[in-house]
């Protein structure tokens, strides 16, 4: 929470870091839950079609997947420079994390789009179904991140963070790892497998 | 005071002034435990008035034959004139039983024990117990207990929704749950609310447990009830968030007409169910049961911790085996992740799952009979005071007992097989929960009341109330075992219509008197409860001479909670220490 609060904590961790590794943990059950459902109806069930690669557009995903491992880049990028007190670099890396964010939303609605021109639909089948449910939590995800990226980049604007004191941008940080992280289990198990 | 409101937070000691702040909206974590308390005591009665018509139902299933409409008595004319088509001369349609069997089970499960255990007073004692001036996060708390409120309310709801409530059970089985009537879409909604409240409730105390220990408290001297909160807090986290996960499937399924739960060609309604098909009803269990195993030692363990700490304060001697109790509450927090599918033996699961399962289920009997032991033991050679709070304890351990021995024959997947969907089920989960947990929970009020209010419950009614809870409560759980075991099923509102279900109807009749008794039972508890606010007898700082923490400050404690900083110099339970000059020595008393 604050400064002070990091030096009476019995762990040394703040309480705002420990909170958010345990959100994450939560987290991870969640995604872990949906997937291995997905994952167990996938091999386990007789009438889950696959559509052929050609018609989930790997190329766009895999870009897809780039946009959102360097906006992961930007974000510990921005996470130095307000560790070294450099508010306009750290702006300038939050914004491209938040560039990035918005590219990975814009492509996913064309993918969306596109897939269910092509038939690929929440109910038409099981995969098409598995397909929306999962990427489009991660998209709530995303988004729900990029709302915290605006607010820290207006918090950091306002000078709200200080080389000793900026839990915030570490615990939005970590938060926008793990999204990333769900998306480069996603990408594999819908995309290539 | 918005401004006070904002910046009140576990570093800041400034209490707000305005009743809505104070009192409505308010971030300290006694004022939302004791909101959490007043509200989960409000759903248990409504959960229990919805058990006591279903035992009306079942104690006269069917009119006799001599039964004359015209002549109703007063019960069947009530019950007419206020649902004349639910119950119709006083007997239930099929489908308001359904209703109130899966609402009861939902209400009293997830409004009910748990969010009075786990919420009320883990907010309550447990920043107190480990010297904490409020939670880690206040306002995430504050958040918590609204989001549970408006969860609670969207659950009642599903009541006025076209077709009435969820009458998929409280486990809402897939596929029926996903044909089943509107109700059950608020149920999804309702649960995915109180999931997120629980989050928030299961962050909090983990932070808070972790973190904000006052000085010389370590981990190995915190009072069990705290380790106990912390484990459920773990279940909660991890466990709950499949169930969401479940829940997300089912609504979708309901909804945006996905079929996750729908196997290929579904005959519904002697058609046909138009759907791509493909899912598994079993997938619905096995996301189901791995949150609703953990979830019966989230009922069980603050029970546990409850329990331990009004022993321990009432024999005036430490606790046997306080590493061992700790250790076996940790691993059965570990092992209730492995065991659900338990309940599932009858799904068509293979053999050697079911025996994977078995093991693991007999296993995790052997923390939960450590932890019995060890209770047990703490009562030899202590000097045992028989007030309130100790009965209900003292109460606990043989029923609670009872709960867990019934369960193994359930665990052996061979003896499942005759006993599976009977009231034996029923009857074994209830003692695990009603006279075990909820009877833990009481004693735990009583224990705890005068830190809450200032003053204590008046003692000689509440040992009415302990008599009038546990006798009845034995009279209405016991005969389900025994029906169980003759193959009485479960979920049928006209029992009677099987010819197999005769033999034992008439111990029915039995159980609907105990449990309209244990209603009334009631009463001198909810008299005392508002009677001693004004009336009981004042309550110093520590009125039971007890050794820990939450003893330590001002009944009721002030905003901030400690007049001075804590500081923690020994173990939680020393009693009777020789050579001391009283027979407790509080954890913050130096030297």
């Amino acid at each position: 929470m604050s400064t002070a609060a990091i030096a009476e904590t019995n762990t040394g961790i703040s309480n705002a870091k420990l909170g958010t590794w345990t959100f994450l943990a939560s987290e991870i059950m969640l995604f872990g839950g949906l997937i291995s459902a997905y994952v167990i109806l996938r091999s386990g069930s007789a009438h889950m079609v696959v559509p052929p690669r050609s018609m989930m557009g790997v190329p766009l995903a895999t870009f897809n997947t780039f946009a959102l491992i360097t906006s992961s880049v930007t974000m510990v990028l921005a996470l130095a420079a307000i560790q070294e007190g450099n508010v306009q670099r750290f702006a300038r890396w939050i914004g491209c994390t938040i560039g990035g964010g918005l590219i990975f939303l814009i492509v996913k609605a064309y993918e969306y789009h596109h897939k269910w021109e092509e038939g690929i639909t929440l109910s038409s089948n099981l995969f098409g179904s598995f397909y929306y449910t999962l990427t489009g939590l991660h998209v709530l995800h995303v988004t729900g991140g990029l709302v915290l990226m605006l607010y820290i980049l207006v918090a950091g604007l306002r000078g709200r963070f200080t080389p000793a004191s900026h839990d915030r941008v570490e615990s939005a940080g970590l938060y926008w790892h793990f999204v990333d992280l769900v998306w480069v289990i996603l990408f594999p198990i819908l995309y290539l497998l | 005071m918005k401004d006070a409101h904002g910046h009140a937070g576990a570093h800041g000691h400034v209490e707000p002034q305005s009743f809505i702040w104070k009192y409505v909206f308010s971030v300290d974590h006694k004022v939302i435990g004791i909101q959490y308390l007043v509200t989960s005591f409000l759903f248990l009665l409504v959960g229990f008035s919805m058990m006591l018509l279903m035992r009306w139902q079942l104690a006269i299933p069917t009119p006799a034959d001599d039964f004359d409409p015209e002549k109703l008595g007063m019960i069947r004319s009530l019950l007419n004139w206020m649902w004349p088509e639910k119950m119709p001369y006083g007997f239930m349609d099929p489908e308001f039983y359904n209703q109130l069997g899966a609402m009861h089970g939902t209400i009293m499960i997830f409004l009910g024990v748990v969010p009075l255990g786990v919420a009320a007073f883990g907010n309550y004692v447990l920043p107190l117990q480990i010297g904490a001036p409020d939670m880690a996060f206040p306002r995430l708390n504050m958040m918590s207990y609204w989001t549970y409120f408006v969860g609670g309310i969207v659950l009642m709801a599903s009541f006025w929704a076209p077709g009435g409530a969820p009458q998929s059970g409280w486990t809402s089985y897939a596929p029926l749950s996903v044909v089943a009537p509107a109700g059950q879409t608020y149920w999804l909604i309702g649960m995915v609310i109180i999931i997120t409240s629980s989050l928030f409730g299961a962050i909090n105390f983990i932070v808070t447990t972790l973190n904000m220990r006052a000085k010389g408290m370590t981990l190995g001297r915190m009072p069990v009830f705290c380790w106990a909160q912390l484990v459920t807090a773990v279940l909660l986290l991890l466990a709950f968030p499949v169930l969401e996960a479940g829940a997300l499937l089912q609504l979708l399924d309901r909804v945006a007409h996905t079929s996750f739960y729908i196997p290929k060609d579904m005959i519904y309604g002697a058609t046909v169910f138009p759907r791509a098909g493909g899912g598994s009803p079993i997938l619905w269990q096995h996301l189901f049961w791995f949150l609703a195993h953990p979830e019966v030692y989230v009922l069980l363990l603050p029970a546990f911790g409850i329990v331990a700490e009004i022993i321990a304060t009432n024999t005036r001697k430490p606790l046997f085996g306080y590493k061992e109790l700790v250790g076996s509450l940790i691993v059965i927090g570990i092992l209730s992740f492995v065991v659900w599918a338990h309940h599932m033996f009858l799904s068509g699961m293979r053999t050697s799952l079911a025996n994977l399962f078995v093991t693991t289920t007999m296993t995790i009997s052997i923390p939960s009979v450590a932890v019995l032991t060890c209770l047990l033991l703490s009562l030899r050679g202590g000097s045992i005071r028989f007030n309130t709070p100790m009965l209900f304890a003292l109460a606990f351990l043989p029923m609670f007992g009872i709960g867990g021995l019934t369960g193994l024959p359930l665990g052996f997947a061979p003896t499942d097989m005759h006993l599976h969907d009977t009231y034996y089920v029923i009857g074994h989960f209830h003692y695990v929960v009603a006279p075990g947990s909820l009877v833990a929970l009481m004693g735990g009020l009583y224990y705890w009341y005068p830190k809450m209010f200032g003053r204590k419950m008046n003692e000689t009614l509440g040992k009415v109330h302990f008599w009038l809870t546990i006798i009845p409560m034995n009279f209405v759980f016991f005969p389900l075992l025994i029906q169980g075991m003759w193959g009485m099923q479960r979920r049928l509102a006209v029992p009677t219509d099987q010819w197999h279900n005769l033999p034992v109807q008439g111990w029915s009749m039995m159980i609907g008197i105990a449990a309209a008794v244990l209603f009334v039972g009631q009463i001198p508890f909810v008299f005392n409860f508002f009677w001693s606010l004004r009336n009981g007898e004042k309550a110093a700082e520590n009125p039971w001479n007890s050794t820990t923490l939450e003893w330590a400050c001002p009944s009721p404690p002030p905003h901030g909670n400690f007049t001075r900083e804590p500081e923690v110099f020994r173990g939680p339970y020393e009693y009777s220490v020789p050579g001391h000059k009283s027979d407790y020595w509080p954890q913050d008393e130096a030297a």
